[in-house]
């Protein structure tokens, strides 16, 4: 059985530096991966590569055996064509630390934008979904608000929603409770434990190491452009085998 | 006020109301041609590619740095010298036309470039193509965010129209000068002509509340 995810000697360069310096990494269907690190260590570049928001230069990504941005033409490297980059970045869902939510739009019509132009649904069929992860995230009774007439954990769980209603084969969340007020961050990571619990693959770049010990199943530690030690979340948070996570782990919120 | 102007009036309403015409279509056509090559204007240097970009950057920087009077000259007297011959009205238009495009260039480059990255990377995220990003995404939120300026482009646009007088355009202004030729009230019809101008920009400015108003987002 091909993996959910592949990724082979992931390299990315921003001009001269290197952010990624050969990383190596497969999922199966339904892993829930967390990905820490100290800002830097490229673990949100890694997430941005999976669904080409970042170009990248060397290696590749696979998502269910097909490869993600690039082709190889005649033994030369190429992007491919937006069309189709377009049509893969809906094999993933993303939401994003600042949530990104369209603010002209409600909850539901964010939700349907890609539901109806890029699944080409009738707006009652996009509209019946909408209705319907929007009560998964507790959000029905504010799918007619807009974005500014939210709160904080209001607008992530409808993006969340909007990511999830596209049916994604793996979704990928980006430091998604960074940007919250502390007693906002738990009913985002409600939703997400939820989500694992059904079965959904997902990558989860995040700093609540509490939560990543919780609701993950392997744990990525990011450290230089490299991945630097990754397993099961008891054993890497209680007994780190790298000097570099047991100094992360010292130095950040798990205690 | 006496009755003697009002006699006046009454007997210039068929040069005035012709001339009031004139300036509404001048404005009309300039500010909608202006709108259209501008909002193409916006988009070269948003999106353009670097040569497109320069190009057009330096298209916008001349006219902008270009009174707009020499640029109705130029467009009536210079165009015919290179074979282009256009009469007063339609060359009077063209100046307006370009001129109004490089400021709406401006507003729409502006109003693009202040929707944060987050909206693009969002509409990608969902699977959503470029032309499918700008018209339901980036759009209709740059639109709003450039209304009120565009309102203002607009009401500069009629205040430009007199100048196609110049060039012997019979547009309000230059109709009620040939009255007040005939009249000698100069007072009275430069007041009753400025209140026309007032009317017209009062209008459109209310269209662009109500738009504006339309538009709204709650938040």
């Amino acid at each position: 059985m091909t993996n959910l995810l592949e990724i082979r000697d992931l390299h990315k360069r921003y001009g001269t530096v290197e952010v990624l310096k050969g990383v190596d990494c497969s999922m199966r269907q339904g892993e829930v991966i967390s990905i820490i690190g100290s800002s830097g260590s490229g673990k949100t570049t890694m997430l941005r590569c999976i669904n080409m928001l970042e170009e990248f230069q060397g290696g590749t990504i696979s998502i269910d055996g097909q490869e993600i941005g690039y082709e190889a033409v005649g033994g030369v490297r190429r992007r491919k064509p937006e069309r189709e980059i377009a049509r893969q970045r809906a094999l993933t869902g993303m939401a994003f630390q600042q949530f990104n939510l369209f603010p002209h739009m409600t909850a539901a019509g964010n939700v349907m934008l890609g539901l109806v132009k890029v699944k080409k649904m009738s707006r009652d069929e996009a509209s019946a979904l909408a209705e319907k992860w929007l009560n998964r995230v507790g959000l029905l009774s504010r799918k007619d608000h807009y974005p500014g007439q939210l709160s904080g954990g209001q607008q992530q769980r409808v993006a969340i929603a909007r990511a999830i209603a596209m049916n994604p084969k793996l979704m990928l969340f980006d430091e998604v409770t960074s940007a919250l007020d502390p007693e906002l961050v738990n009913e985002v990571l409600q939703v997400i434990k939820g989500l694992a619990d059904d079965g959904m693959s997902m990558l989860i770049v995040t700093h609540e190491m509490r939560f990543a010990y919780e609701v993950s199943s392997r744990v990525i530690f990011m450290n230089q452009g490299r991945i630097g030690e990754e397993g099961d979340p008891r054993e890497m948070f209680l007994k780190p085998k790298t000097e570099r996570l047991a100094e992360f782990l010292k130095n950040s919120t798990f205690n | 006020m006496d009755f003697a102007f009002l006699d006046q009036l009454w007997a210039a309403r068929i040069p005035l109301v012709r001339g009031l015409g004139i300036s509404i279509s001048i404005s009309m056509l300039s500010i909608a041609a202006g709108t259209v090559l501008g909002v193409l204007v916006g988009l070269a240097l948003t999106y353009g590619v670097r040569p497109l970009k320069w190009l057009v950057r330096g298209y916008t920087d001349f006219i902008r740095g270009t009174p707009v009077l020499v640029l109705v000259l130029a467009s009536y007297y210079v165009l015919s010298t290179v074979g282009v011959d256009l009469g007063p009205f339609q060359a009077g238009v063209l100046a307006l036309a370009v001129f109004c495009s490089s400021h709406v260039g401006e507003l729409v480059r502006g109003a693009l470039q202040s929707i944060p990255k987050g909206q693009t990377e969002a509409a990608k995220a969902i699977g959503l193509t470029f032309p499918q990003t700008f018209a339901y995404v980036l759009g209709p939120q740059a639109l709003r965010q450039a209304l009120p300026a565009w309102v203002n482009t607009a009401a500069e646009m009629v205040k430009a129209s007199t100048l196609l007088s110049i060039i012997g355009v019979g547009e309000l202004l230059l109709s009620t000068q040939e009255v007040i030729s005939r009249t000698f009230m100069s007072l009275e019809f430069y007041f009753f002509a400025g209140f026309l101008y007032f009317v017209i920009n009062y209008g459109i400015e209310r269209f662009g509340r109500y738009v504006e108003r339309k538009t709204a987002v709650p938040s």
